[in-house]
């Protein structure tokens, strides 16, 4: 085993540069060389997979204390709240969100034959699998279950990314950043407000309609919780998926031999999607905090400390997944964290498994001699929610479906 | 991931210990898989070839591969040929 | 590697899974599962629960097989003797199967209830097997007008749950203080016992089954209890624990009893006198052994987790000479009354008890077991997803009570006397090491050993 030279401290700060963000792997392999390790600003890596897969399933660890980007208490999503409020707010969305997305299968496969039939034709030609398919697609679905009309979606897709960005975890903020973050939620608030108007007038048979009216034996879902419940929804809908369609279809088209092996067996898309969602997730690391000192991998990490949860490096841990840099389509015994892990385990799994799935298949399907046009593609700002910001693909033909 | 047409009918077990009851099955294939209550994941060992797909989808699915899908290719041990 | 004859009797969780894993291991000599039953091997646990409801049939319950085996079955087809010496196993047609090396995986039966005791009755039940449940279905949906459920142990709980959710009415007789003290301790017991109750079962605490009593044409009427008042029932469900089949054993020189087969631990089946039998193994249910982590008695764990453990490191040193030492961390679940109850560690060799998230009355939280100052066991009711973490704290030795501050913890987590039932049988003057030893290896059991009912 070799020893690097960089501390901690340096190797996140190379993850974050946005000169790494097409390839952090190299990194996040330097840091799994600590699994656990403090930084000079006092938050702990971690970045091995058995680390971050106990920690997530530990007592002693909260996902609401000392996140200093969360925006005060009354405003915090279930994501970044602890038990028992948590759970049950977590009930109510579960309860009304998950009946919706069962069924869906048949409703996403029409939407991404809509999708790529506005390009069908006989030629050569050239799809943004970013502008054209990942992202439409997640959009679409999330709009529809919500309730939100399609049309606004250039309102609050930007107020969503603007929001993301400062998603990201950056030690001091700019005090613009932060005042954007906060006018864009501003914003994205004002305008459900609107819409929750709308429907306490007309209620209608939508999330949104269900979610005003769920309640539990202590009560209905407070007007608080309704509307950062939205929000949240809304930005998993918009900045997740995309990610997930966009790297799956970076996996195919720089090996052939998957795309070959996809087409000839459609249920390949299955473990297909798993496997991206370890070699390359969407959401590359999440934030905790210790409500207690913590013993883990020969050290301890006291009570009060901040947490850097690295899924992606965990993903890509030799001690957990044989061969880890290689991307299997069919790996056995997957258990990754992309979706992260214990009592915060994605609530849209199913669904973005479901889109990226059928996506993925229609992609390889219906696209004759599909090439990537710039490999790395140009990637979005943000280290957390990692992805292409463009994903062009030259193609000979585009076949109806 | 050729498939022969498979030499038994469609088999599964779920590890209820490891099993943390997210559900990601009942969303795949809510036909064999179902909550009993808030917490008590209930399924079907032996649910019939037409369920294959979503039973591979759960399995995939599950965060915690707690669900085994049976794998033998030689005959049941009750069909013919076994010694009893 | 060895490439001899291996024989497997028991054909159920553990055969069956240590016969893949012997081939796992690159075993390629010759293999034979001799089981008693008529079925491929199924899995238990449903039969006290989703097949009791109805909601899946027990022919539904047949275990995938994980890989080929290439094996001789011999199903329907049950082992009367063992033959040390001579390496043969005796078969009920008088057919002897030589082996070179012997799993036994016979597993455990019901306790059945005292034939003198009203036993015989038609309407008198126990549930162990496919077509234990089945009959006991059948005779649920003629639609008794009462279930007398004797034993508020798992499989008890279960039973009751069963009939509540078929809309039965259920009576549960329980000797001690609460339901699954003997398993879990009084603390937990008593808000199980509000499961029971909220749920509308008709619960006997300190309370046993003198006799049952039949009609003139051996159907059973009612249950006379030990406080003198009688139940009207025409289906009782005896729970009162498991006993061990080793009836085939008898004789072979191995040690056995109606606990188990005591083996070491790495599986080798010991003689009456502690020396090894030369490649005769146990695993499952059957099994009892000295786990490192317990000293100083033997344990025997009636739980699936278990069952598929043993089977493998038994499989190991069969196929390898290996000399693996079998020291999981125990675990269970159990299912009954909507609640999803899970355990690690061993919460009946506890003295004291903490609640560290949720409430009891909540039906949402996590007890923690210590002994001595260190934590021995955690169970977890309707939070599954933090067990893992309380696993971890457990191996590593973590003091008792463990500081955790968990957000949905009490503000002032009090430890409390665990409450497990003293153990009157055979302790009285014995010094407190055996005490310790014939306790645990009752309580360890999944199904509480509950003697001396009539
Ligand atoms: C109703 C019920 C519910 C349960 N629920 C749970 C639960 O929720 N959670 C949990 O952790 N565990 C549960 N268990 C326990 C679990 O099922 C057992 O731990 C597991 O079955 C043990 O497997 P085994 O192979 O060792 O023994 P068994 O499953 O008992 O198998 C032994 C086999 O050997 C056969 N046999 C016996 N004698 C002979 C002979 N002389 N010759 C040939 N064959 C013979 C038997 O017929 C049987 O097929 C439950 C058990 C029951 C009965
Ligand atoms: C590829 C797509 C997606 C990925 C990779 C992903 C990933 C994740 C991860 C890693 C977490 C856990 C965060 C943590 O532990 O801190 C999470 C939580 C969550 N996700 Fe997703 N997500 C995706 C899509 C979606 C979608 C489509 C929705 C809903 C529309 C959604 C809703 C949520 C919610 C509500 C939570 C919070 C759950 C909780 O705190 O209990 N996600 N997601
Ligand atoms: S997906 Fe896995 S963990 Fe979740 S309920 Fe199903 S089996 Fe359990």
């Amino acid at each position: 085993m070799t020893t690097t030279q960089l501390s901690p401290t340096d190797l996140f700060a190379q993850v974050m540069r946005y000169d790494n963000r097409a390839d952090p792997y190299p990194c996040y392999a330097l840091m799994r060389e600590r699994p656990v390790a403090r930084m000079e600003n006092g938050t702990w890596l971690v970045s091995g997979y058995h680390e971050i897969a106990q920690l997530l399933h530990d007592p002693r660890i909260s996902a609401d204390r000392l996140n200093p980007q969360a925006p005060e208490p009354a405003l915090r999503s279930l994501l970044v709240q602890d038990p028992p409020r948590h759970d049950r707010l977590r009930r109510l969305v579960t309860g009304e969100f998950i009946p919706r997305i069962m069924g869906m299968r048949d409703h996403i496969a029409e939407l991404v034959d809509q999708l790529l039939d506005a390009h069908t034709g006989s030629g050569p030609g050239q799809l943004d699998v970013v502008t054209d398919l990942a992202y439409p697609l997640p959009v679409t679905v999330i709009c529809e279950l919500l309730g939100v009309p399609r049309e606004d979606e250039p309102v609050f897709g930007a107020l969503s990314r603007r929001l993301t960005l400062a998603l990201d975890p950056v030690d001091s903020p700019t005090e613009e950043q932060i005042r954007d973050a906060q006018q864009a939620r501003d914003q994205l608030l004002q305008y459900l407000e609107g819409l929750i108007q709308q429907r306490r007038a007309e209620p209608g048979d939508d999330l949104l309609s269900a979610l005003m009216a769920s309640g539990d034996d202590e009560g209905p879902m407070g007007p608080v919780d309704l509307r950062v419940t939205l929000v949240l929804l809304l930005i998993a809908g918009h900045e997740t998926t995309v990610n997930l369609i966009a790297n799956g279809t970076l996996a195919l088209l720089r090996d052939p031999n998957v795309l070959a092996r996809l087409r000839s067996d459609p249920d390949l898309a299955t473990p297909l999607v798993e496997e991206v969602l370890r070699y390359d997730p969407p959401v590359q690391m999440s934030g905790r905090s210790t409500l207690a000192d913590i013993d883990i991998a020969g050290t301890t990490i006291p009570k009060g400390s901040r947490l850097r949860i690295m899924l992606a490096a965990g993903n890509r841990d030799p001690r957990r997944f044989p061969d880890p840099d290689r991307f299997v389509p069919d790996r056995a015994d997957n258990a990754h964290l992309g979706f992260g892990g214990g009592i915060h385990y994605c609530v849209g799994a199913a669904l973005a498994r479901a889109e990226a799935q059928l996506a993925l298949t229609a992609l390889a399907n219906r696209l004759t001699a599909p090439r990537l046009v710039a490999d790395p593609p140009p990637y979005r700002r943000n280290a957390a929610l990692r992805g292409p910001e463009h994903l062009l693909v030259a193609y000979d033909r585009l076949t109806n479906r | 991931m050729t498939k022969q047409s498979p030499p038994d009918t469609l088999r599964l077990v779920v590890d209820l210990n490891r099993c943390q009851n997210y559900g990601q099955c009942v969303y795949a294939a809510p036909t064999v898989f179902r909550f009993h209550g808030e917490e008590s994941l209930e399924y079907d060992y032996a649910p019939g070839e037409a369920a294959r797909r979503e039973v591979e989808r759960a399995a995939a699915a599950c965060p915690v591969q707690a669900i085994a899908l049976g794998a033998a290719n030689e005959p049941s041990p009750l069909s013919a040929g076994s010694d009893r | 590697m060895r490439a001899d004859r291996t024989v497997v009797v028991g054909a159920s969780l553990a055969g069956l899974r240590a016969a893949e894993a012997l081939r796992d291991e690159g075993f390629t000599g010759e293999l034979t599962l001799i089981g008693d039953e008529p079925h491929e091997p199924y899995d238990r646990p449903p039969l006290s629960k989703a097949v009791l409801s109805g909601w899946l049939p027990a022919d539904h319950t047949t275990l995938p097989r994980l890989r080929d085996i290439d094996a001789h079955w011999l199903l329907g087809t049950a082992a009367t003797g063992l033959d040390v010496p001579g390496r043969q196993v005796v078969l009920a047609d008088g057919r002897r199967i030589r082996y070179d090396r012997l799993l036994i995986a016979t597993g455990t039966r019901a306790r059945p209830w005292p034939e003198q005791a009203g036993g015989g009755l038609r309407g008198v039940h126990v549930l162990r097997g496919r077509e234990d449940a089945e009959r006991l279905r059948a005779a649920l949906l003629a639609g008794p007008h009462r279930v007398l459920v004797i034993g508020a142990g798992f499989t008890g709980g279960e039973v009751a749950s069963s009939c509540r959710d078929l809309g039965l009415a259920v009576t549960v007789t329980q000797r001690g203080a609460a339901p699954l003290a003997s398993a879990l301790g009084g603390v937990v017991g008593r808000a199980a016992a509000d499961w029971y109750r909220d749920a509308g079962v008709d619960l006997r605490l300190n309370t046993t089954v003198r006799t049952l009593e039949g009609d003139s044409h051996g159907r059973l009427r009612r249950a006379v209890l030990s406080d003198g008042s009688t139940v009207e029932a025409e289906v009782a469900v005896v729970a009162t624990g498991a006993v061990a089949n080793t009836g085939w054993l008898a004789g072979s020189g191995l040690a056995v009893d109606d606990h188990g087969v005591t083996c070491d631990a790495t599986c080798r089946v010991l003689t009456p006198d502690g020396a090894v039998v030369p490649e005769v193994f146990a695993a499952g249910d059957i099994a009892r052994w000295p786990h490192p982590r317990y000293p100083g008695q033997l344990l025997r764990l009636d739980h699936w987790d278990n069952a598929v453990r043993q089977a493998r490191t038994a499989a190991h040193n069969m196929a390898h000479g290996g000399h693996r030492v079998h020291q999981p961390l125990p675990a269970f679940w159990s299912n009954q009354f909507g609640v999803n109850c899970k355990s690690v560690g061993l919460p009946a060799i506890a003295d004291q008890v903490v609640i560290t998230q949720g409430t009891l009355a909540q039906r949402r939280f996590v007890a923690a077991y210590g002994r001595d100052g260190r934590l021995v066991a955690a169970v977890a009711v309707n939070s599954p997803r933090v067990l893992g973490g309380y696993a971890a704290l457990i191996e590593a030795g973590a003091p008792f009570p463990p500081v955790l501050n968990a957000p949905d913890g009490p503000p002032q987590p009090t430890a409390v006397d665990a409450e497990f039932p003293r153990r009157s049988t055979a302790a009285t003057a014995a010094a407190t090491a055996a005490t310790a030893a014939t306790a645990a290896t009752a309580t360890a059991q999944r199904r509480p050993v509950m003697t001396a009912h009539p």
